[in-house]
């Protein structure tokens, strides 16, 4: 195993312990406030991985977009609303909790499994890329020609996500209005 | 490819969808229901990476982009639901918002 090999594995085991511990701590936290802190390191380290994966562009989006916009905006509305703690797990009862666990530890055994099953065959099978991989430069050309389709329809996404964010504001400031006159 | 191959990185991304499920599944409080579901978008978008670098096709990093995007809508609709029910003194607990029309 050469010494680059070696380094990549390094960096890889930290960044998978990291993200996953991280995403746990977003679980079992209660406090809302601290569940968000921990989605952000998980966001860094998944960042992390798309380096090693040479997707430049998608890594810097990532951490633009997710940890810094996303969850600045998160942080603002928990600060608003306050971070009461709520009851652990849930407040239903523990029926619940137990087919919940079991339904994400179902899911957790057959994603697992195909990919274990499949792990030797076609998925080890891993082709060359170029220095030009997943630079800004090709993502751009790829998704304004061959997918500029999906390109029109997120923008349109976008706007009609903005518009429902300022009606959701404004109706219930009307509603106070009307309450207090 | 230097380091772990494609199933590990598949592994990870599996991961995390199964702990977001759980998330969604089991907590109660709506802030925390929609972090989960971003746990989730971020396990898809791990596998999308993954797939990308295999076939070394730059479709799957467009996907990606295509499902932060998404993602972020979601967020501002979602949060803007926590800060409407906040606003009408609603508690933060999904029980007892198990109609959206009261």
């Amino acid at each position: 195993m050469s010494a680059g090999n070696l380094l990549v594995w390094v960096i890889w085991v930290a960044t998978a312990i990291i993200c996953v511990g991280s995403a746990l701590a977003v679980v079992i936290f209660r406090n809302p406030l601290f569940s968000a802190l921990a989605l952000i390191g998980n966001l860094v380290s998944l960042a992390v991985f798309y380096l090693l994966l040479s997707a430049e562009f998608v890594a810097a989006a990532q951490v633009l977009v997710y940890a810094g916009a996303v969850m600045v905006m998160f942080l603002f509305v928990i600060a608003y609303v306050g971070w009461e703690t709520d009851v652990a797990w849930s407040g239903g009862p523990s029926w619940q909790t137990l087919g919940g666990i079991t339904a994400g530890a179902a899911i957790l055994a057959e994603l697992l499994v195909v990919i274990a099953l499949k792990a030797g065959g076609q998925l080890s099978q891993v082709q060359d890329v170029g220095q030009a991989f997943g630079s800004p430069r090709s993502i751009g050309r790829v998704f304004v020609s061959n997918h500029l389709l999906a390109f029109e329809v997120i923008s349109i996404v976008l706007l009609v996500a903005a518009v429902g964010g300022v009606v959701l504001g404004v109706q219930k400031r009307r509603a106070e209005q009307e309450r207090s006159t | 490819m230097l380091g772990p191959g494609i199933p590990f990185y598949l592994g990870v991304a599996s991961a995390l969808f199964a702990i977001g499920l759980t998330g969604v599944l089991l907590r109660r409080n709506p802030l925390i229901m929609l972090l989960s579901v971003e746990l989730m978008l971020n396990g898809t978008n791990l596998a999308l990476i993954a797939f990308a670098r295999q076939h070394a096709s730059l479709t799957g990093q467009v996907f990606a982009l295509a499902v932060i995007a998404i993602a972020a809508s979601e967020v501002v609709v979602g949060l803007g639901l926590v800060v409407a029910m906040a606003r009408k003194k609603i508690d933060l607990d999904i029980d007892v918002l198990s109609r959206l029309r009261r």
